[in-house]
């Protein structure tokens, strides 16, 4: 695996896209939106982890092994939230004693 | 071995053939571990989910206790210090020295101030009873056991991201001490970077911890 090697100007420009999602986020948050705030903050705080991942831990250029591994987190996660969530929403629908 | 005439790299593990495949390893151990500590935060993050689609009057009251200003100003602290992160382990890529160790030090002091603000923070809902247990105190009488559960999130999740910045401190402070000592060359600066990805993934935990506690229905 050759390595890659980013140059400091390339970081400062990631770190500069960092900051102007913070502000927006911050802005967003000022605006009624109605149920789409919570979409829009959560839009902003992926994009900003997507950009925190692929570039300042470097896995744009890391090999698929890596690539995989970090998929997975969000594999698992989505498992979590979701069992959970149907777990939760559905008790309602049944009128059972135990609920 | 390629052959038995040049000496190993002092940094190389016995068990290991190439400094190149012993960083792979390191890196996708390190990884494998932040996997877990995703589902490690991710129950937290459940926990929130469930009760803010439950109560989610209770949530947009108690979050206006917290200070955007002072949240938004330390998520420009941490991102500012994934930046120095960042550019501590390019300059473990091109072996410089010094410009590890000045990385390195300005990530632990962004770090300290990350931490100074979060004590001013908790002092000030210490100081206004909006700790949970007998002296929690909600101006609603009508939502306050509810909005001590947000309280209890608010204080499980950040005081938990605040342990691994402390532990990521001290993570720092081994680096910068071996950097110092000019362990570090463009061949072997594996700490380095595994290092930069835990501290990375503090700020990520934070990227989400910002927005869903600190701005909870302020429009």
């Amino acid at each position: 695996m050759s390595e890659h090697i980013a140059s400091k100007g390339f970081y400062v420009v990631i770190f500069a896209a960092l900051m102007v999602l913070t502000g927006m986020t911050v802005a967003v948050t000022y605006m009624d939106l109605g149920p789409a705030n919570l979409v829009v903050a959560m839009g902003i705080a992926v994009t900003k982890a997507l950009l925190v991942v692929l570039f300042f831990m470097h896995v744009w250029w890391s090999d698929r092994l890596v690539k995989v591994t970090v998929a997975t987190s969000v594999v698992f996660l989505l498992f979590l939230f979701g069992f959970t969530l149907a777990d939760y929403f559905s008790r309602g629908l049944l009128g059972v004693a135990g609920r | 071995m390629p052959n038995g005439h040049a000496a190993p790299h002092p940094s190389l593990q016995h068990h290991f053939d190439t400094l190149e495949q012993q960083k792979d390893a390191s890196t996708f151990g390190m990884w494998v571990f932040l996997v877990t500590e995703v589902l490690f935060f991710g129950g937290m993050f459940m926990a929130y989910i469930l009760y803010r689609t439950w109560y989610p009057d209770a949530w947009m009251a108690a979050s206006h206790h917290l200070d955007v200003v002072l949240g938004a100003a330390n998520t420009a602290v941490l991102i500012l210090s994934s930046l120095t992160m960042a550019l501590a382990v390019n300059q473990g890529q091109l072996g410089r020295r010094n410009g590890q160790v000045i990385f390195l030090i300005a990530t632990m002091v962004l770090g300290a101030v990350f931490l100074g603000v979060k004590v001013v923070e908790y002092s000030d809902k210490f100081a206004h009873q909006l700790v949970p247990g007998p002296n929690f105190r909600f101006e609603d009488a009508s939502v306050a056991r509810q909005a001590q559960i947000f309280f209890s999130l608010y204080f499980a999740m950040t005081g938990m991201h605040a342990v691994h910045m402390i532990i990521g401190e001290g993570i720092m402070l081994y680096l910068l001490v071996r950097a110092w000592k000019g362990h570090f060359t463009a061949q072997y600066y594996t700490p380095v970077e595994i290092g930069g990805l835990y501290w990375h993934f503090v700020d990520i935990v934070w990227i989400f911890l910002f927005p869903l506690l600190y701005l909870v229905g302020h429009h």
